[in-house]
């Protein structure tokens, strides 16, 4: 099991037992791993069978009743299957509930892409008040989940067996200042932050680290981004937060450089890191990208054919 | 009967817009639910102890209105604005905006699980409300009413009542069959009824189990206008004056 797939069943057991109105509703999956939990809270704590869009419904019951829903299971099973039930039964009824998933992206890379999932945070981005949470590390789910998981909004929680090697003070809809230069500012979420942070080494660039994807934390981007040369590095497919980051600009140039997964069918198994290598999205190849950003003049028109290619 | 039926025609024609036979389908069976079944205050109409419904065939919300606009959950005179762009009563029901319509359905095979989901809820809170749904039969199709249908005879909801408007409006495309028989193999407990014989429908909306309950109501889609009558072309379309003036004679005239 994932540190943040076992820190996610420690933050839950802690606050099933703090907060009465929490149920936890499992999509039968980490039932071994909530063994306690069923124990301890047996009214509370359900493996309510492999019915993806009639438990996101149950849940919006739940929630009308004044429970507290937290659903799991596997994000494409979560987030795909049940994507009307998301939309109409929490988002417009507006109605609070938490949603956490595990098999981000191509996490579970041998199992084929109907277990793949970089999709869920462009698609749930289409939904009129869900909340996306992408955290990077065990100790960031912990914090952002306690932070979020009763504001009466639903808030979907994208677990990932990959982490970043630190935990930041991260704060529930605020990004976080990694460091400050000005050669780029580099945008980066989750546990993308990692490769940038290899890739960087000692450049002289901005780092903003989001953990919130939605809503996104405009203020902080547009107080500290200290260059026109921009570098989105997502988990997930690539360009997420692009139409925020260039309404955030305004009408400041610039230019902006997408790093994430490619829009294509992963039909390849193997591991994780084999993925990476094959997408260009080690930190080797994310340096390269940084340098072609920064070395490469600015184009002054749009008819610079010599930079536009 | 006639004053709601009223209410429903003009409210369409009105509006260029709404399901007059679907919510002359279920009148019937609302009109029994709000007036003699459901535990509910239509002057504090959250109140954490009510009984629920939830209508989860949404584009019958005519007939939701008719109901709940006579019980005063609302000024009745508000159904007049059915369907305009500053209303609250639009063709399918929003839960933030009408007092009493418990969810916002439209999509068929969203309400009946929200409804397993209430019923689980208050037997987790250890409420003896109870919770009452109404789908139909081409909703039936929906995979989701039986995923429902079998977590809810799983964990035993007998706090559950599921009413299916059985107006046959879905055997031109996919029937749904005995659907006493599928609900009984789903172990719930069935009831056939007459779905516009309000004593029947009282008396299998009354009586309690110990299992949740499946109240098969057999319904005429149009019921109290002869050429609206189980006739397709009406399925999605408001009288027009003089189609509105035969028809409130007809209804009259019963």
């Amino acid at each position: 099991m994932s540190m943040m797939r076992k820190q996610f069943v420690q933050t839950t057991e802690r606050a099933l037992e703090k907060n009465e109105k929490l149920a936890l509703v499992l999509g039968d999956i980490s039932v071994f791993g909530f063994r306690k939990a069923f124990e301890k809270f047996p009214d509370r704590v359900y493996n309510i069978g492999i019915l993806e869009q009639t438990t996101i419904s149950v849940a919006a019951g739940m929630a009308k009743t004044g429970l507290i829903p937290v659903v799991h299971t596997i994000a494409p099973f979560l987030v795909e299957r049940a994507f009307e039930q998301l939309k109409d039964d929490f988002c417009y009824q507006q109605l609070g509930g938490n949603f956490v998933s595990v098999g981000a992206s191509y996490d579970y890379a041998a199992l084929g892409c109907t277990h793949h999932c970089p999709g869920d945070v462009e698609i749930l981005r289409a939904l009129p008040g869900m909340e996306i949470v992408v955290p990077g590390s065990a100790g960031e789910f912990d914090m952002l989940f306690n932070q979020a998981f009763d504001n009466g909004r639903p808030t979907y929680y994208r677990l990932s067996e990959r982490e970043n090697a630190a935990t930041h003070p991260v704060q529930f809809g605020k990004a976080h200042i990694i460091k400050k230069g000005n050669e780029a500012t580099i945008v980066a979420v989750g546990p993308a932050l990692q490769a940038v942070l290899d890739a960087v080494g000692e450049r002289d660039v901005t780092i903003l680290y989001y953990t919130t994807v939605a809503p996104f934390d405009a203020e902080t981007f547009k107080a500290n981004c200290t260059s026109s040369r921009i570098i989105l590095c997502e988990p997930y497919y690539q360009g997420g937060l692009a139409s925020e980051i260039s309404e955030a600009m305004g009408r400041r140039p610039h230019t902006i450089d997408f790093i994430g997964v490619p829009k294509k069918f992963l039909t390849h198994y193997g591991k994780a890191e084999e993925h990476d290598a094959a997408l260009g999205l080690t930190a080797k190849d994310i340096r390269r990208r940084i340098e072609n950003i920064i070395d490469r003049p600015f184009p002054k028109t749009i008819q610079d054919k010599e930079i536009m290619q | 009967m006639v004053g709601l039926r009223k209410i429903i025609l003009e409210a369409a024609h009105h509006a260029g817009e709404g399901h007059v036979p679907s919510a002359l389908s279920v009148l019937d069976i609302l009109w029994v639910l709000y007036d003699k079944i459901l535990n509910i205050d239509p002057k504090n109409p959250n109140h954490p102890s009510r009984d629920r419904f939830i209508l989860s065939k949404g584009h019958a919300s005519l007939g939701l209105y008719a109901v709940l606009g006579t019980k005063e959950f609302f000024p009745l005179s508000e159904i007049r604005e059915f369907g305009k762009y500053n209303s609250r009563l639009g063709g399918h029901p929003d839960t933030t905006k009408v007092p009493g319509a418990e969810a916002s359905t439209g999509s068929l095979g969203h309400g009946f699980p929200m409804s397993v989901g209430v019923a689980l809820a208050l037997k987790i809170q250890k409420s003896s409300s109870k919770v009452f749904t109404l789908i139909g039969d081409g909703e039936s199709n929906e995979g989701s009413i039986w995923e429902a249908a079998l977590l809810a005879a799983h964990h035993r909801l007998n706090n559950l009542i599921c009413i299916v408007d059985y107006n046959h409006s879905t055997d031109r495309a996919l029937s749904v069959g005995k659907l006493e028989k599928k609900f009984e193999a789903f172990d719930w407990e069935t009831r056939s009824i007459n779905g516009h014989n309000q004593a029947d429908i009282f008396k299998a909306l009354s009586t309690p189990s110990e299992r949740p309950v499946a109240v098969i109501a057999e319904t005429i889609k149009g019921y109290g206008i002869k050429s609206m009558e189980n006739n397709p072309e009406w399925h999605h379309r408001s009288p027009k004056k003089e189609e509105l003036r035969s028809f409130l004679e007809e209804i009259r005239a019963v």
